[in-house]
């Protein structure tokens, strides 16, 4: 259910305002000063969850540090303007003051939970700090008690055993509901959360973000919530505050900032949210098969010398089983799965990073499954990879020139050669000539990973492997590169092995789609069929819980309206 | 944690091992006779013989190298050639000196040096950071038996507050006579483990108050010296205590010049002297020692390690 569907009519009376911003001026401290935040100003009512949207650089994590006042000392200051906390001003309290104020009446959490807490010290204890900095008077005991309780209502199981845990020992999941359980342990009125499911699985994300409203009902918490993400802003917001360049944009109610948006920026931002309805199928390029993979497995850590002396086979654990799949010359497969799916194993498997423990791997019909290096080298060409992270792929101490004909003379094109190549490469990709004397901090990351594309190409490969190649841009970044896979794939007719957690990636690019949970394919056939009317229960319920799954973002409006209008007299009831 | 210590001291024997084998072949491959070696020039062809037969030179290399470690895990290391004294009972007597003279001087290093990391990597990039990093530049580059001489003049001859040299055990004299000793000498030793532990405090530090965590801490309201002593600074901690476990084994090998400038009757002198009088037996008692205690205190660092961190424990 979302959240509007869940809102109460709105309330005759106005609630009374928890936090206040007043055109906040926050620059740099470095000469000449530039401004980071250009005079941001909102409120947030109590019990109301306000959401903060935004692309990177918007200014908008650098907003709730400013409440926190943890902006970091030397590099940013507030210049200007006013934060009231319940009517207290922030920007004049001293730091005693602003000390006692974090945690007790504003708790903040934060993106990465596998970082974010203290790796020597138990879970337990890291909560219990709370209290015995904020609540003198307290026993031992009564400390103790305390944080079970809290571990309880974050839906910890076996919450003694968690207690004593290290944070190592628990999955992000886990601990980001010791995060939330540290941040509303003493029940403060306002709860900043920065991003704090962009880093999990889907159905976990969907479990934190439904405990983190049970619970704001219950302590009647304002939050603050800053997201990337317009589906995850669809299901939580009360009110949307879209942040652009250090500037609001604009502000409104959730339902009316999706139907009208006010904006040109917002309306582009909802548009380039990729729908989760796969997008109609293309026509088969070409028979050709290029990669084929045949009951691929993966064993990791499994058997020793020892046991295959005995001709035993190991008990490690098994990453990948039973892995098959055929994908044709210009098509696209999508593996979706979560972490821990194998998907990315059966990447590196294919690429023969790794070699599989049983099963093959065919490219252009030659099986490579059990080459040697030297034999598999004529084959590396073949295959060429997209990573995820365009600001570490890509090595910061080579011109763009060298890291695209690198690949290329290692296969002995001479250079003057390769290097007109790379030019022609760099204008397919939509980058300037000049691009390639330059070097990789020059650019942003869209056209760092527009870069990674070329270099991939730059080995006149059949297939790419883009292993989360878009998941760390920002949306309207997102569809650009995407658009640019798919223009370069009609021209050059390569197949692409599309690894993504993302659903709506999937259904946008993919034409054939492959759902992996726990190292086996649960799902495999066209996207149009296994996205849009998913046979098994897991996939089901990853569709299920993909945030904002009720809102046709790009046609403003919900998606039972547009199913009513596409077929009338049929509802969206599933 | 039980298997995991002890597959680290296992892991010690082999390195034992080699370390035996190559002080045994130090005599045996040195050119020459080791008979003639340790008899001296002055010897006759009878006594030669006499050397060589107590030494078991006459019989297989295999075999004297195992009645040699034999006769090591007996606790027998050999006689002096010069005093004639057991070479154990030699080095028993000077180990305390040494010994106690080291750890003084990295507890007094640990004392200055962690403190002054910890406050240069919080105020980074202030007047008190660059002070911190210049005296410890100032530490690296001054040779040690200059601070000796100029902490002699000062505090002993100038001043007259502390004795010029010579050393007080602390098994027998009690600690104050110990310490009015010890002082100078530790002092002189310290600067440069000084200016080497505050420099890998302050780096680690650094990098430990950029971590998320630390964010988390201030978030929860946690006071300066709480984010910086509870949260940062036991994260900071194993590079740290590698510093300082090296610099501990340094310190035991390293305290000849210090030794000398003091006059202290340490490990160090003993060393000096046996080398220059070519004494065999004693070098390679004290080679067996030092290397012993450099894989003890490496072990004790390994084993530090795992009691710091609880990730270390499980893998």
């Amino acid at each position: 259910m979302t959240a509007m569907q869940a809102m109460p009519p709105s309330p005759t009376a106005p609630a009374e305002t928890v936090l206040e911003l007043r055109e906040l001026v926050v620059r740099t401290q470095s000469s000449p000063a530039k401004t980071i935040l250009k005079g941001i100003s909102f409120d947030i009512a109590a019990g109301e969850t306000l959401c903060l949207v935004g692309e990177s650089g918007s200014g908008k994590s650098v907003t709730s540090l400013a409440i926190m006042g943890l902006l970091p000392k030397g590099i940013l200051e507030v210049a200007r303007g006013e934060i009231h906390l319940e009517r207290q001003a922030l920007l004049s309290a001293t730091s005693r003051q602003l000390r006692d104020l974090r945690a007790q009446r504003v708790a903040m959490i934060f993106q990465e939970p596998m970082t974010a807490l203290n790796p020597l010290m138990r879970v337990g204890e890291q909560i219990e700090e709370v209290l015995v900095m904020h609540q003198r008077g307290l026993s031992s005991g009564q400390r103790r008690e305390r944080v079970l309780d809290m571990l309880d209502q974050v839906q910890l199981p076996d919450i003694e055993r968690v207690y004593e845990s290290w944070p190592h020992q628990l999955s992000g999941g886990q601990r980001q509901r010791i995060m939330i359980a540290m941040a509303l342990i003493l029940e403060p009125r306002l709860l900043i959360a920065d991003e704090p499911t962009t880093a999990l699985d889907v159905t976990t994300q969907q479990q934190i973000l439904k405990l983190i409203k049970a619970l704001q009902q219950r302590h009647g918490t304002s939050v603050l919530f800053i997201t990337h993400d317009m589906g995850v802003v669809a299901d939580i917001a009360d009110r949307v505050c879209v942040m652009r360049h250090g500037e609001v944009v604009e502000t409104q109610p959730i339902e009316a900032l999706l139907r009208h948006p006010r904006t040109d920026y917002t309306r582009q931002l909802l548009q380039a949210v990729p729908s989760l309805r796969p997008r109609p199928a293309r026509e088969v390029m070409s028979p050709e098969v290029v990669l084929e993979a045949i009951e691929l497995e993966m064993r990791y850590g499994g058997t020793s010398r020892w046991q295959r002396l005995r001709g035993q086979s190991g008990t490690g654990k098994l990453a990948a089983h039973d892995i098959s799949f055929a994908l044709r010359r210009g098509r696209t497969l999508g593996i979706v799965g979560e972490s821990g799916s194998g998907k990315s194993t059966v990447a590196r498997c294919v690429m023969r990073m790794i070699a599989p423990t049983g099963g093959g791997v065919r490219v252009l019909g030659k099986d490579i499954a059990s080459l040697g290096r030297a034999a598999l080298k004529p084959h590396r060409k073949r295959i060429q990879m997209i990573f995820q992270d365009p600001f570490r792929s890509l090595n910061p101490r080579l011109t763009v020139g060298a890291s695209l004909i690198e690949g290329p003379v290692n296969y002995g094109t001479p250079k003057a050669e390769a290097l007109t190549r790379a030019a022609e490469l760099l204008a397919l990709v939509g980058l300037p000539e000049d691009a390639l004397e330059r070097y990789p901090h020059q650019f942003s990351g869209g056209q760092r990973q527009r870069i990674a594309i070329a270099r991939a190409l730059a080995m006149e490969p059949d297939v790419l492997v883009a292993d989360e190649a878009v998941s760390a841009l920002d949306v309207s970044v997102q569809t650009q590169v995407l658009a640019l896979l798919a223009d370069i794939q009609q021209r050059l007719g390569v197949a692409v092995l599309f690894i993504t957690h993302d659903l709506r990636v999937a259904a946008q690019i993919c034409d054939e789609v492959m759902v992996m949970q726990q190292g086996e394919i649960v799902e495999y056939g066209p996207a149009g069929e296994v996205l849009g009317a998913p046979k098994h229960a897991y996939t089901q319920s990853l569709m299920l819980a993909a945030p904002g799954r009720h809102w046709d973002f790009a046609g403003f409006k919900p998606l039972d309206e547009v199913y009513r209008a596409e077929r009338p007299g049929v509802s969206l009831a599933r | 944690m039980f298997s995991y210590c002890l597959r680290r001291c296992l892991a010690a024997v082999p390195v034992m091992i080699v370390v035996a084998l190559f002080v045994f072949l130090l005599l045996r491959l040195s050119p020459g006779d080791p008979a003639a070696i340790i008899a001296g020039d002055m010897a006759t062809p009878a006594q030669l013989e006499r050397i060589r037969a107590s030494l078991g030179l006459d019989q297989p290399l295999y075999l004297q190298f195992f009645q040699w470690t034999g006769a090591l895990l007996r606790g027998d290391f050999g006689t002096s050639l010069m005093s004639n004294l057991p070479v154990t009972q030699l080095m028993a007597q000077r180990l305390e000196p040494t010994i106690s003279l080291a750890l003084f001087s990295i507890v007094l290093s640990v004392v200055i040096a962690v403190p002054m990391g910890v406050v240069a990597a919080w105020k980074h990039g202030s007047l008190i950071d660059k002070a911190v990093m210049s005296l410890s530049v100032l530490g690296f580059s001054v040779p040690v038996f200059v601070i000796g001489y100029l902490l002699i003049k000062l505090f002993a001859i100038d001043l007259g507050w502390l004795p010029v040299q010579g050393f007080s055990r602390l098994s027998e004299s009690g600690f104050l006579p110990f310490l009015q000793h010890a002082i100078l000498p530790a002092t002189m030793l310290s600067t440069i483990y000084i200016a080497l532990i505050a420099r890998m405090t302050r780096a680690s530090m650094l990098d430990v108050l950029g971590e998320d965590f630390i964010r988390t801490a201030h978030a929860k309201g946690a006071s300066e010296k709480r984010v910086l002593f509870k949260h940062a600074l036991r994260n900071a901690g194993v590079p740290i205590l590698e510093v300082i476990g090296t610099g501990f084994a340094l310190m035991i090998t390293g305290v000849v010049v210090t030794e000398s400038v003091f006059n202290i009757p340490g490990l160090g002198r003993l060393t000096v002297d046996a080398i220059l009088s070519r004494d065999y037996p004693v070098i390679q008692g004290l080679i067996l020692v030092t290397s012993g205690v450099y894989v003890l205190i490496n072990l004790a660092i390994d084993l530090s390690y795992a009691l710091l961190d609880p990730r270390i424990r499980y893998q």
